[in-house]
């Protein structure tokens, strides 16, 4: 017993050792540290250089200034095209999610003739080159002299935001309990009153992150918009665009911002689900 | 009877869309790819001629364009996938309490455009930027490396741009391995590597299919990293294609060269999915 006890406390692990010890079972988070920081590193150097006094082009460093937040929209047309993607966000959003949580419904909750296809169709979108989806739509317009301009891009947009939605939607369909529903009826709800009052708030959730998915697919698409938009900004074309002659650095604050504001959303979110799991 | 009618009605506004918007615009896109020029017309006039050789020449004129395009795509693919692996990885089991927070990260960059988050690696690499100059003044590249404009900086670019795209899948799959059965494995004297090449990779497959398809499909189709991070040289099928849609205004050839990305990119995945042997993937 005392010898045991002894071979416990005495070994003396040279420090080389123990060190190397320590990165070995620590090796798989300091290599997560490591990628968080690429992830982060255009992140970074987009938030720094939002408080550069750089003028038009905001390539080098020439000091610091709070301006550019202070004149959010200084920059000629910067604000308009965040008008632009905001609206466009929000419309595609909007016909997306119901669209999208309609056939989420159909194909988690029914049995009928053509299921299978429609689960193709749904993941169609998804397999196509963004490209080739903005084209495509572009020269159907194209052929039916409808000029590219606002609506097209809304409707590219909920096009490509469909099959998001379905997705989302229809994983939080498949994770519910179906006893829930059978105890409804049991209790003499009706097929209304059971989907109203149980199943719709149940799958809420799964609705609400699909048409923040969506929201964030529209606002940051660029190749879909660009092939469709005519001579509309939205904030991504007016970044491709501005890239040539340089960006004002008002794109930096806005870009910023938004990252802030979306982070804030989601950890409020969170926070407010845990309280409700409690 | 209503149960019969049901999904039918709910489809039907979503679908009535589906086809008006996606299905009719490739199948226009079709017949567009096979269409002339109008002899003695406009730039941008065409006719209807069921010219198959378009495919011939818009393929033999941008071979290029199309070997880089996937060797690109696929050379972004395997790197994310060895960095979201590692990373899915320690989301999964090693961060305890901050497993939620880690995750809202991997998608935060997001948040950002991911033009802006383009632009600044290109500053980054770019000849302004401190890394050069560093890695110079260390002798890690010669003096007359550039890192911006090269294919270098487009692979990367693409790799960074689709992590989260790879990383989110392979953790969901990940996250869903009971930890038991890789303990069950080390009890049965398996060392780490055979644990992980025996049990948690294949248990992790859903993820990685799911992962690699959403990295490669955009990745292929993509011009904006290339556009923005390379060179001339370096141009890839989406640069053709959207120069010979704005700049050329030569439809067809636009949409044959569209039609044979979408149909190489749908033979190698399905060839893909076989191999990697999942049905289930959406």
């Amino acid at each position: 017993m005392t010898q045991k006890l002894k071979d416990a406390t005495i070994p003396t692990i040279p420090i080389g050792a123990r060190i190397q010890r320590w990165i070995g079972r620590n090796l798989i988070r300091i290599y997560a540290i490591f990628a968080f920081t690429y992830l982060f590193i255009p992140v970074a150097y987009t938030f720094a250089f939002s408080f550069n006094d750089s003028g038009k082009s905001n390539l080098i460093w020439k000091g610091f200034t709070l301006g550019n937040w202070q004149n959010p929209c200084g920059a000629p047309e910067v604000c308009s095209a965040l008008g632009n993607s905001i609206k466009i966000g929000f419309l595609a959003t909007f016909f997306a999610t119901i669209l999208g949580t309609m056939i989420a419904f159909a194909i988690g909750r029914h049995k009928f003739r053509g299921r299978s296809t429609s689960n193709l169709l749904i993941f169609l979108p998804m397999a196509t080159p963004e490209i080739v989806m903005g084209a495509s739509l572009l020269s159907l317009f194209l052929v039916f002299k409808i000029n590219p301009g606002f609506w097209p891009t809304v409707i590219a947009h909920i096009v490509f935001c469909i099959s998001f939605v379905v997705v989302t939607v229809k994983a939080r369909i498949a994770s519910l309990d179906p006893r829930l529903e059978q105890a409804a009826m049991d209790l003499y709800a009706n097929e209304f009153e059971t989907f109203r009052r149980v199943t719709l708030p149940l799958v809420a959730p799964g609705i609400a992150g699909a048409a923040l998915l969506a929201f964030s697919l529209s606002f940051d698409d660029f190749i879909i918009t660009n092939f469709n938009s005519g001579t509309l900004t939205t904030f991504p074309k007016f970044i491709y665009v501005s890239a040539a002659r340089g960006i004002p650095a008002q794109a930096n604050v806005i870009g910023s911002a938004m990252f802030f504001l979306a982070l804030t959303l989601v950890i409020v979110g969170q926070l407010v689900n845990r309280r409700k799991v409690r | 009877m209503g149960k019969n009618r049901t999904p039918y009605l709910l489809l039907l506004p979503g679908f009535g869309f589906l086809f008006t918007f996606f299905i009719l615009p490739i199948i226009n896109l079709a017949q567009t790819s096979t269409q002339t020029r109008v002899s003695g017309g406009d730039t941008g006039q065409y006719e209807q001629t069921l010219r198959f050789a378009n495919y011939v020449d818009a393929f033999v004129d941008n071979k290029e364009q199309f070997g880089r395009s996937f060797l690109y795509a696929i050379i972004a693919t395997v790197l994310a996938l060895a960095i979201a692996y590692p990373l899915a990885y320690a989301i999964a089991f090693k961060s305890g309490k901050y497993k939620n927070l880690l995750l809202v990260l991997v998608v935060a960059p997001f948040f950002t455009s991911f033009l802006l988050r383009t632009i600044a690696w290109k500053q980054i690499l770019g000849e302004e930027g401190f890394l050069v100059p560093t890695l110079r003044s260390l002798g890690i590249i010669s003096q007359s490396t550039t890192l911006t404009s090269t294919s270098f900086a487009v692979v990367m670019g693409m790799t960074y741009n689709f992590l989260p795209f790879m990383t989110l899948p392979l953790y969901a799959s990940i996250d869903r391995i009971d930890p038991r059965t890789l303990e069950a494995s080390g009890d049965l004297y398996a060392n780490g590597l055979t644990t992980f090449r025996r049990v948690t990779l294949p248990l992790s497959m859903p993820g990685v299919v799911a992962g690699t398809l959403l990295t490669f499909i955009p990745a292929a189709g993509d011009y904006v990293n290339a556009a923005i991070l390379g060179n001339p040289n370096t141009k890839m099928l989406g640069n053709v294609i959207e120069s010979r849609y704005f700049k050329i205004v030569d439809y067809p050839t636009a949409a044959a060269l569209s039609f044979t990305l979408m149909a190489a990119i749908l033979i190698l995945v399905t060839l893909y999915i076989r191999k990697a042997g999942t049905e289930e993937l959406v």
